[in-house]
């Protein structure tokens, strides 16, 4: 076999042909990997969605869902924003600086929101991922202090948080509610899922 | 090609047959090569039952697999009421199911009992090699099929089990997200998650099981077995015969030999069916008797028994175990600089290369890493074989000091175990980190502790009483 003359055109012919089928056994690989992808259907539930915020009263709470998780969009009064403030002793993370669920940029100021008015977060407790109930009524009440200014109470571990979504120090959730991707299309409309960055 | 054969003329029928098939496939080569005529030491011992359990279990799930099929719907909106008509309505369902959950759990028991036989004897050591990494690709496979397997059933900790093990790949830096957004075709764990595991745990990943298991013993029986003195009996054969002077035909000998262990593992298989099939929510876990939920996740979850010596490794992984981990490499490569023996660029380059990696441990996640230790704490079982310089094979023969380590490193399995069942604490987390330490030191540092101490003298043939 080795004294045999290597016929240099046909070795360079199957090396030439060998590297186009190795091309196109590539280029059939796409579209089987494509299939893993999140298909139209998944996608369009995926998708942003846009709340009509008109009929919010100042104290009332709607809920959107958004990638199968509850997002609330709370109208908080002059009076919550303000009590927001003094409110910072007791709070494990009173900036949002932890990394966790980062916050976006334009959220990330003492009201945890875009407008003081309108608070918008992900309805689901960090610490185990329940859905925390609506404590909005100040002043005391069961499994809640007597200081209480208004905010959420989880009932599964008794986390509870504030009406910026910032969770109380030596609760069982370690991190606020996460605010999600959001921007105003207009005063009385919100785009939830995409931000001006996107 | 082998040449043409043919029957006396006063053969049996049978005997035509057989000869008229051997011309066209190689039945009786076959049958000889790896039963009647495939020569094992005859020096086994009750560890080398699990071999042949881990084959009977691989029937045992594919068969019951086969008939679970026939009435599961891989629908998010069915799969749960699916599994509970099998478990009620479908005659006898009941029973398919229980074996195939059952199945499961003693699969696991079977290869892992199966690999620390290897792991005494040194059944990995050359000229094995091969047979020990289609062995481990073979547990790296059942792990991928018990896990998607797992969500099926489409309860609670279905749902959160495999929400948390995705979020796990969501840690690689840069294409992390990415890539979870890829394993579940959507924005969360879903009906397309459901589907696409289904048809891994049904067709791709026992195909990819099959394969392995037929080269494991191709490999095998290439070389032939090992044993509990870890003696090549090939040295020693018979001139006459050729055979192996301690060998004995695998049919019928162990082929008999093996229907012992059948009936005592199928005695403690059917006791957990038909007496304890959920064995106290460790088989099935009592989280999964409920549906799925996205919008509640359980108050602790946890994997199954068999996943936990490496989730506890994960849940080890924090900024403490870091610090330590980037301490013992400085250390190590200071340790390599000052006294190694090594040329003076080979010195620097570990430098350097520790420098780098103690950098990216800095950089990024302790979540990151914690997956990187759970994924390596299974790699590096496939570079065993490599990481021994013992002199001897098998544990007899080694050192009296090396059974204490290797009992250390199985309590140390144990407790891992255990600890990933609990929930975290802040005890148990140390007890962890201690165990994950020295798990990989147990195999990292192989290469030296292994040549260490004084080695007893191995016999030219194997140690057997006739009884």
């Amino acid at each position: 076999m080795s004294d045999q003359q290597v016929d240099q055109a046909k070795r360079t012919w199957l090396i030439a042909s060998g590297c186009a089928g190795a091309v196109g056994g590539l280029a059939t690989a796409v579209p089987f990997v494509s299939t893993f992808t999140p298909s139209e259907r998944a996608k369009a539930a995926g998708a942003s969605v846009s709340v009509d915020i008109s009929a919010l009263k100042p104290g009332e709470k709607l809920t959107v869902e958004w990638r199968g998780k509850p997002v609330w969009v709370v109208r908080r009064t002059p009076e919550q924003v303000a009590a927001l403030k003094t409110m910072d002793g007791q709070m494990a993370d009173p900036n949002s600086d932890r990394k966790a669920y980062p916050i976006p940029e334009y959220a990330h100021n003492n009201y945890r929101s875009i407008k003081p008015e309108y608070l918008v977060v992900i309805g689901i407790c960090t610490h185990l991922g329940c859905s925390p109930s609506d404590k909005f009524q100040a002043g005391p009440q069961p499994s809640l202090p007597d200081d209480w200014k208004g905010g959420f109470l989880c009932p599964c571990h008794g986390s509870t948080f504030d009406l910026a979504g910032r969770v109380f120090k030596n609760k069982p959730a370690p991190d606020n509610l996460e605010v999600p991707p959001h921007m105003y299309l207009s005063d009385t409309s919100i785009l939830i899922g995409e931000d001006k960055k996107a | 090609m082998a040449e043409f054969k043919v029957a006396p003329p006063d053969a049996s029928a049978g005997e035509k047959l057989l000869t008229w098939v051997d011309n066209r496939f190689p039945a009786s080569k076959l049958y000889k090569e790896h039963l009647s005529e495939y020569y094992a030491p005859k020096n086994f011992n009750f560890w080398y039952f699990f071999g042949s359990l881990a084959l009977l279990v691989l029937v045992i799930q594919i068969v019951t697999g086969i008939f679970l099929v026939m009435h599961y719907k891989p629908d998010a909106a069915l799969a749960f009421a699916s599994v509970e008509y099998i478990m009620r309505d479908v005659p006898w369902g009941w029973l398919i199911r229980y074996m195939h959950s059952t199945g499961a759990s003693a699969f696991f028991v079977v290869v892992y009992l199966h690999m620390y036989r290897g792991l005494i004897y040194g059944s990995y050591r050359s000229p094995r090699e091969l047979v020990w990494v289609f062995g481990c690709a073979i547990f790296l496979a059942l792990m991928a099929e018990a896990f998607m397997g797992y969500l099926l059933p489409w309860g609670q900790m279905s749902f959160w089990g495999a929400q948390v093990i995705v979020n796990l790949f969501a840690a690689v830096p840069f294409v992390g997200p990415d890539l979870a957004l890829l394993i579940r075709g959507d924005f969360v764990v879903s009906d397309a998650t459901l589907n696409r595991f289904f048809s891994f745990h049904v067709i791709a990943v026992p195909l990819i099981l099959i394969g392995l298991v037929a080269a494991h013993i191709i490999a095998l029986h290439e070389v032939g077995s090992n044993n509990p003195d870890g003696v090549e009996i090939k040295a020693k054969k018979d001139p006459k015969t050729g055979h192996p002077l301690d060998g004995i035909p695998f049919h019928p000998y162990y082929s008999v030999h093996d229907l012992l262990g059948v009936t005592v593992f199928l005695m403690a298989f059917t006791g957990v069916i038909f007496f304890a099939p959920e064995f106290g929510g460790y088989f099935l876990e009592y989280n999964n008797f409920i549906p799925a939920d996205p919008f509640k996740t359980p108050p602790h979850i946890a994997p199954v028994w068999y996943f936990t010596p490496f989730y506890s490794m994960l849940r080890a992984t924090t900024d403490v175990m870091i610090n330590v981990l980037v301490g013992i490499i400085g250390l190590a490569a200071v340790v390599t600089f000052l006294k190694g023996n090594l040329p003076s660029k080979a010195k620097l380059a570990v430098l350097v290369g520790a420098v780098v990696v103690c950098g990216l441990l800095k950089t990024f996640d302790a979540k990151f890493w914690g997956v990187v230790v759970m994924g390596g704490a299974v790699i590096i079982l496939f570079f065993l074989p490599w990481l021994d310089r013992s002199p001897v094979k098998s544990i007899r023969y080694r050192p009296s000091w090396n059974k204490a380590l290797y009992a250390v490193f199985v309590v140390f399995f144990l407790v891992l175990g255990y600890l990933g069942i609990q929930p975290p604490s802040d005890i148990g987390t140390l007890v962890a980190q201690v165990g994950t330490l020295f798990y990989f030191g147990f195999f990292l540092l192989m290469p030296w502790w292994s040549q260490i101490g004084e080695f007893k003298p191995v016999p030219d043939r194997v140690t057997f009483k006739p009884h």
